[in-house]
């Protein structure tokens, strides 16, 4: 672990722990060099710095770095970035590659299910659950089929198609809840407690972080379906997103800027922002706030604290370590690679079940929530 | 089991002294009895259930789960009760979780060997937020942020009662306080208060305004000195082991086995819990706190640390209530009860001395000149008034002595809490030891709210580094700190720790390499 500063030992092991809890993609940014995997199953993708490569397909999947030819499983800052030579990806997801970072050079749209010959690999798109658009990346070579999931979940989502289960011989993994404390519970027993703290808190604005892109719109959904028809007041920075999800045909009901709303008009309201303005001075326009956050790492107590949320909605995109065990027996691969997260507890749970399986260590994927660079909103205020 | 959970989980969370209260009458209003009386208990630290250890838990996650995977969430959450709420493999849907009265009613009739086989068919049938709460529980020591007296508050706000009246009763009650929540409810009379060592609610002081002195005859008060300690009330009895209760209503009996010992008297007294220093006089309070807070008491403790009370006030002689008669023939009472004091209590127990003076101008002179270890200013109660409960205006007041002050250099900010989520709100400072500064403590008020604003802007401009929600910030601003007092430390980097520390002024005006040195400090511990 690299200079983390203190004045003296206690300082130091201060520094340490907030370095540890706070700073762990930095702590995950170590010298990833060239390696070419071993395995002979296919030893046709590499790890790069630039992330997962495809050599006879001549790309990238979801580059960290601009690269000639990217292929991107979902819109997520920490996966689609901009500035490649060509991109492919699902038709939302470019939309939303596009309302971020503006039109790239050669897009190319492939919907789910499509087979494509890229060099001399055949790719096709599955649904992978995660957020509209996402999608896992089927290549097969030489008769050797490999799949990378890219971020996934297997519950009902009512905002985009639900995961594919495809067969294969290498299964390539995220693991961000990989671990067995992490079991997200029903969403609609998680939304019946924002609505239960309203009940509680009538005049108190009920602030909830929720990522821009997919978290929002699903709670925006999830408390539609609740019986929720009241207006959802909206940071500046969902806006574009959630007209981007109704033109995909997400009916996302009444939403009303919070920007130009008096102090007076938000109590008792829910309003959505991205995390990192929960704890920004913009959120002193509202008159206490009841902050509620929505992510996976709710699940654990101190990191709530942490944050400073007072009501904590465990609703995740990503699969919990259950959805993820089940996803190795439905997939039931020859092997599985492990991308990026809690590595070492999967890669034990594989071992236990007898499934050949190793971590790939890449870089530049942000755990959810762990660092609020996933989705770097525009500093817009709203 | 299911309510008491999510009361446990939403507390935890909340951050707001209100929050806590309105979740707390919530949970009064709709938990049936016995269930919310026993969650009351719970909180207010009188639940008295077998404790269950970490080697027990332990070993009934270990039957569960693979050691390897256990080891790996542990090391991520943190918390033993947490991971194992999380990792208790679900699946226990089929039987009906149990209430929390069921659950204490079993346990305090179970024999210990089945203790084991109970908590986990327990845990089979409930959820993680669930799972947690009971081990909570079963651990002992909630750690939520909710003192006994909080629950308290919530519970006489919710029944409309008088928080005064409900504390004078409390002791008398036992879990599930079915009688008292009857009463809140307007179902069942007052419960009696018990006879003998209960607790009766204590007469607090205003903070007195100088100004005010010219409207004050002095004539009509007396003074004291006003002690550095806790405030208590002894209980004592000649029939039952006596009784110590703090400020709260919380019994302290246990922690001081020194002083309840010496109380076999039939008398209730108010006074100052301190510890004797080198000779006879008080220490200084964080010797005290030494002795504060802890269940058990090692014998080195009590010897190093020898606590008494001083005496200032008699609530019952006997069975005389003593509280409606003016402070004169109380203290009369109180004078005549110490003089017949057995020797072997008046190491325990000693009367605080009434400070003659001729005006106000005599007054301010002698508080001015008064800095004993444990002197905090003087106390000033008029003669003729009874014993009040509560905080009245007018009869008492205390007149701390002018606080101290140093210019300190502000070093790290860390965010503050619900209203405050969004500000550095909580400030470290430090002061020079040759050319490094090192901290000497830490105050997050004595500032206006508009001063909050530009603080946290000068914070957000000055960071250098940042740890999660503390900021390290450039050597730039001084800020005058007030304290009560100096005492030595061995907790703190500088040897030294300031009572009650508080921003008086930020010196915008003032560079850093100007701010006090710590040997400048250092002069100002008490005994120095």
């Amino acid at each position: 672990m690299p200079g983390v500063p203190g004045r003296n030992a206690a300082e130091t092991l201060h520094a340490r722990e907030f370095y540890y809890r706070y700073g762990r993609a930095c702590v995950a940014a170590y010298g990833a060099h060239f390696r070419v995997m071993s395995a002979a199953a296919a030893s046709w993708i590499k790890v790069t710095p630039a992330g997962l490569e495809v050599v006879p397909g001549g790309f990238v999947i979801d580059p960290v770095v601009p690269v000639d030819r990217a292929v991107i499983t979902h819109g997520h800052g920490d996966h689609a970035r901009p500035g490649h030579g060509a991109v492919l990806a699902t038709t939302p997801t470019l939309a939303i590659m596009n309302v971020r970072f503006g039109p790239q050079r050669g897009e190319q749209a492939l919907q789910y299910g499509e087979a494509l010959k890229i060099g001399d690999v055949t790719v096709r798109l599955e649904p992978a659950g995660h957020v509209l658009g996402s999608a896992q990346i089927v290549m097969e070579y030489r008769g050797i089929r490999v799949v990378v999931s890219g971020d996934y979940k297997r519950r009902r989502d009512p905002t985009c198609p639900p995961f594919a289960v495809t067969p294969c011989d290498v299964f390539i993994t995220e693991a961000t809840f990989a671990l067995p404390v992490f079991c997200h519970p029903d969403d609609g027993a998680e939304i019946a407690r924002l609505r239960e703290s309203l009940r509680l808190f009538p005049d108190r604005p009920h602030l909830v972080g929720a990522y821009a892109l997919g978290k929002a719109q699903r709670i925006i959904m999830l408390l539609r379906e609740s019986g929720y028809d009241a207006p959802i007041f909206l940071h500046g920075a969902m806006a574009a997103l959630c007209n981007l999800y109704r033109d995909f045909g997400v009916a996302l009901g009444e939403l009303t800027p919070v920007a130009g709303q008096p102090q007076a008009a938000l109590n008792g309201r829910i309003v959505l922002c991205p995390p990192g303005a929960l704890a920004d001075r913009w959120s002193r326009r509202m008159n206490e706030p009841v902050t509620a956050m929505a992510s996976g790492w709710m699940r654990i107590r101190q990191r709530a604290k942490q944050r400073g949320v007072e009501l904590p909605l465990v609703i995740s995109d990503h699969a919990d370590w259950n959805e993820l065990l089940q996803t190795m027996r439905d997939v039931a691969p020859g092997e599985v690679w492990i991308t990026h997260g809690r590595e070492e507890a999967l890669a034990r749970a594989l071992e236990l079940m007898g499934v050949p399986a190793k971590a790939l260590s890449l870089i530049g994927y942000e755990d959810e929530n762990d660092d609020d660079a996933k989705a770097p909103e525009p500093a817009t205020p709203a | 089991m299911k309510a008491f959970a999510a009361l446990l989980d939403h507390l935890v969370y909340q951050p707001s002294r209100l929050g806590k209260l309105r979740l707390l009458m919530d949970y009064f209003a709709t938990t049936p009895d016995p269930d919310r009386g026993y969650g009351l208990a719970a909180l207010a630290g009188t639940l008295d259930i077998p404790h269950a250890k970490p080697a027990l838990l332990r070993k009934l996650i270990s039957a569960r789960t693979d050691p390897v995977l256990f080891s790996y969430s542990y090391d991520y959450v943190g918390d033993l009760a947490e991971t194992i709420a999380l990792l208790w493999p679900a699946g226990g849907e089929a039987t009906h979780p149990p209430a929390l009265g069921e659950i204490v009613t079993t346990l305090r009739a179970a024999p210990k060997s089945k203790v084991p086989d109970l908590i986990a068919t327990w845990m089979d049938s409930l959820d993680a937020t669930g799972r947690w709460a009971l081990l909570k529980l079963l651990t002992g020591g909630l750690r939520i942020g909710v003192s006994a007296r909080l629950a308290k508050t919530a519970l006489a706000q919710w029944g409309a009662l008088d928080l005064a009246d409900l504390e004078e009763i409390w002791h008398g009650q036992e879990p599930p306080y079915t009688a008292v929540f009857a009463w809140a409810e307007k179902r069942g009379d007052k419960p009696a208060a018990a006879r003998g060592t209960s607790f009766r609610p204590f007469m607090l002081s205003q903070a007195l305004e100088e100004s005010e002195l010219t409207t004050l005859n002095p004539a009509d008060f007396i003074a004291e000195w006003k002690w550095d300690g806790i405030r208590v009330q002894v209980a004592g009895s000649t029939l039952t082991p006596a009784r110590l209760f703090a400020r709260s209503g919380d019994d302290i009996s246990a922690t001081f086995p020194d002083v309840t010992d010496a109380a076999s008297f039939d008398a209730v007294l108010d006074g100052e819990l301190l510890v004797r220093g080198d000779g006879a006089d008080p220490a200084p309070f964080a010797d005290l706190q030494q002795r504060l807070n802890r269940k058990v008491v090692a014998k080195k403790q009590l010897d190093t640390y020898p606590a008494f009370v001083r005496v200032y006030d008699m609530l019952f002689d006997g069975e005389d209530d003593l509280r409606a008669l003016p402070w004169t023939d109380r203290r009369k009472r109180l004078e005549d009860f110490m003089e017949k004091l057995p020797a072997a209590a008046q190491a325990r127990f000693d009367l605080s001395p009434v400070v003659p003076f001729a005006s106000w101008e005599a007054l301010t002179g002698i508080r001015a000149s008064a800095r004993g270890a444990a002197m905090e200013g003087l106390m000033l109660k008029r003669r003729n008034a009874p014993y009040i409960a509560g905080r009245p205006k007018g009869p008492w007041f205390k007149w701390k002595r002018d606080p101290l002050t140093i210019d300190a250099v502000l070093m790290y900010a860390q965010r503050g809490h619900g209203k405050r989520s969004s500000f550095y709100s909580d400030f470290t400072f430090g002061v020079w030891r040759d050319d490094e500064l090192v901290p000497v403590g830490k105050a997050y008020f004595g500032f206006t709210d508009a001063e909050l604003k530009q603080l946290d802007g000068w914070v957000r401009n000055n960071t250098t580094e940042r740890f999660g929600p503390v900021r390290a910030v450039a050597p730039g601003l001084v800020l005058e700190v007030a304290f009560d007092a100096a005492q030595n430390s061995t907790r703190h980097k500088s040897g030294i720790a300031l009572r009650f520390p508080r921003v008086s002024r930020i010196r915008w005006d003032k560079p850093a390499v100007e701010a006090d040195r710590l040997e400048t400090v250092a002069k100002l511990v008490e005994g120095a």
